[in-house]
């Protein structure tokens, strides 16, 4: 009889080339990887150099998203000659090693982690890994993935990575979501009970009905901010929303190769009486919107409540870092998120730049926001190509557009600021990404996350917004 | 790669605590490439220079005695941070060929076994009996022997340091961890068909 296992375990397993008896870690066979704009140049310049081949050429996919510019779709409108090097260089490298490539000028371009589950690129059972440290998301498929740093050489050159295993934690969410609140408001109400390191060494299995209840779209949302609890990675196990999310995409297995892994697939979730290292349970029903006050994402209290007091917490470290990062978000304890004044919203990321996210902001725009303006200057950015063609068909911009929204060019856009987005020092953001840490959004910007929801009511009063006065007639 | 065996080189001390990868390579040269000829500059930019770009004299490296260093000796949590590999790689770009702390942030460590550099951890009373050595006689050379895992201070003591078998093995060769692994091939290849047979679903065509 097999030991029952996690579906990591089994993933893990299945991957598992041969182990080194020295070190304890295992070589691992690696069947997709991403490469961006930031994080691939020295690997390419070693291959060059050593005259290595890539093992496994159609594995591998560029996508250029961090340097991608918002405000147009050519090489042209990056920010400058550096970036565009980097750019056109991802896509020179691509082409010489025969590698698959979503240039910019490419109608499915993108952030990596919208573009690879958009063309089944990511599929279940996979193990997937890209430089990128939010590869996590790619886990909401029934996929094993993480961001792996400098190895990226190693994998194009062999097709496999070494690593230590990994602990398991399973995260069960519970119950029912209450209106207003996102997968987005889940995501850091679980962080908020893990804390910033809390994931330390773990792959997280998010499960439980309010999990299984989410479209995949929601459930990338949740295992993108696996690694803000200091996780490697987060996966969510392959179920019918799956397999119906999967089929007919471009990269996805047809006809034959598809009934086997849909069988496959089945066998994947953890078994009944698998062990985790951790668990942890959550009722969805308790849950708000969320709006993050701090400098790491487990610094969030529900919309309706105040900032913490740093001189109840116990902890003299902890205590220390609550006063900074008050100080450099420009708060005081005790005040309240709501009604707080704002400089700007940005929706958009590899958290919240999906189609249902820009329909969420949308909503919220033509609903009970219907007439009013954005107060605030507000920058909407699809994720990929394909979300901001889906919109428009949509007429989606059209909504963002005559509210006073901006609407941008997919790409990471001012979630990061490398592509020249950014909040300016002092200013007040709403943003819809995954990191508010010191200096993220442009030096000195002040990020406060909240679902897309959130930050499109948030635009149109210029104050941190609880998105249920909307839904109940409010304001 | 350059192979590591034996290195008697010059050391450079410097005492302060968790020095990071930012302060190791600011992050506004991130985007460099390793081929910049400008890039041994880069190391520890905003420690070696002052805001009106002049040099600070007070840093280690710009004291006459220790321009020719190819060994650096840090204090505790050294290379924790971000996860650049540049950080390692202004390390080799400058000439550094070994670097000793009581401890490394992880990823620093391998990014260094990767470019070609020995980093040795060393306790903390023994990397600051090094560092005092190096303070009190400027210029000072250390041993650094990777085959036995010594180094041999300015007074001539032996100190012993731990490695594990696949860092040691690639800087003695001067192979990369690529080659290391390609070596075993027939297992990758063997593992390939097997999979391949079971998960063909799973290839890209
Ligand atoms: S959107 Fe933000 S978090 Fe996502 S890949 Fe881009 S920079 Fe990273």
């Amino acid at each position: 009889m097999l030991q029952s296992r996690s579906m990591f375990q089994k993933i893990w397993d299945n991957h598992t080339v041969t182990k080194d008896e020295h070190s304890g870690e295992v070589l691992l066979f690696v069947d997709r990887l991403i490469l961006t704009d930031t994080s691939s140049f020295h690997a390419f310049d070693h291959l060059r150099a050593e005259g290595y081949k890539v093992r496994h050429p159609k594995k591998i996919f560029g996508e250029p998203d961090h340097f991608a510019a918002s405000r147009g779709p050519t090489l042209a409108d990056i920010a400058d000659d550096e970036r565009r090097e980097l750019v056109s260089a991802l896509g020179e490298n691509c082409a010489e090693f025969g590698l698959t490539h979503f240039g910019l000028s490419d109608p499915r371009m993108g952030i990596s982690h919208v573009v690879a589950p958009e063309q089944g690129i990511t599929l279940p059972g996979l193990f997937l890994l890209c430089g990128d440290s939010h590869t996590s998301t790619h886990g909401a498929l029934g996929a094993l993935a993480f961001g792996i740093g400098g190895q990226t050489g190693h994998i194009m050159a062999t097709q496999c990575i070494w690593q230590r295993p990994l602990k398991n934690m399973r995260v069960s969410v519970e119950g029912v979501r209450a209106p207003g609140v996102a997968a987005k408001d889940v995501i850091l109400a679980i962080i908020n009970r893990l804390g910033p390191a809390g994931g330390f060494g773990h792959v997280v299995e998010y499960a439980g009905a309010a999990i299984r209840a989410m479209s995949v779209e929601e459930r990338l949302t949740v295992c993108n901010m696996s690694i803000e609890a200091g996780a490697r990675s987060g996966m969510i196990a392959p179920d019918d929303t799956t397999i119906a999310y999967v089929k007919g995409r471009p990269w996805a297995p047809k006809d034959a190769e598809w009934d086997k892994a849909v069988a496959y697939w089945k066998t994947l979730p953890s078994d009944a009486d698998a062990r985790f290292d951790h668990e942890l349970t959550l009722d969805a029903a308790t849950l708000s919107p969320m709006v993050s006050w701090g400098n790491t994402a487990a610094d969030v209290v529900p919309v309706t409540g105040r900032v913490p007091d740093p001189a109840n917490e116990p902890n003299a470290d902890r205590r220390r870092s609550m006063e900074r990062a008050l100080d450099y978000m420009g708060l005081k304890a005790g005040a309240a998120l709501q009604d707080m004044a704002v400089d700007q919203v940005f929706i958009g990321s590899c958290t919240n730049g999906r189609i249902e996210d820009l329909r969420a902001a949308a909503a919220v725009v033509t609903g009970q926001g219907k007439g009013r303006k954005a107060k605030i200057p507000a920058l909407v950015v699809p994720g990929s190509g394909l979300v901001k063609a889906q919109a428009e068909r949509e007429g989606l911009h059209r909504i963002f557009i005559d509210a006073g929204f901006t609407w941008g060019h997919p790409g990471c856009s001012m979630c990061v600021g490398t592509n020249g987005d950014t909040v300016a020092a002092g200013k007040r953001c709403v943003s819809t990404s995954n990191r508010n840490f010191v200096g993220r959004q442009g030096a000195g910007s002040r990020t406060h996350l909240a679902s897309p929801a959130t930050a499109a009511a948030s635009a149109l009063t210029g104050r941190v917004t609880d998105v249920r006065d909307f839904m109940q007639g409010g304001l | 790669m350059q192979p590591f065996t034996v290195l008697t080189a010059i050391a450079a001390p410097y005492d302060r605590l968790n020095v990071d990868t930012d302060q190791i390579l600011p992050a506004r040269f991130l985007l460099k490439r390793r081929t910049d000829p400008q890039y041994p500059t880069y190391l520890f930019r905003d420690l070696r220079l002052t805001a009106d770009g002049s040099e600070n004299t007070d840093f280690v490296l710009n004291h006459p005695a220790y321009r020719a260093a190819k060994i650096f000796v840090g204090n505790a949590n050294f290379g924790g941070g971000s996860s650049r590999e540049a950080a390692a790689i202004a390390f080799d770009r400058y000439g550094f060929r070994c670097v000793i702390a009581v401890n490394f942030g992880d990823i620093f460590y391998n990014n260094c076994v990767k470019n070609g550099i020995l980093p040795v951890r060393l306790p903390e009373a023994t990397t600051a009996a090094l560092r005092n050595q190096l303070h009190t006689k400027p210029g000072s050379t250390l041993t650094v022997n990777l085959p036995a895992q010594t180094v041999t201070d300015a007074e001539g003591k032996q100190h012993a340091f731990d490695i594990d078998g696949f860092s040691k093995s690639c800087l003695i060769e001067g192979a990369s961890q690529i080659d290391l692994t390609l070596r075993r091939l027939d297992v990758i290849e063997a593992f390939e068909q097997r999979y391949a047979a079971t998960m063909s679903w799973a290839d890209v065509r």
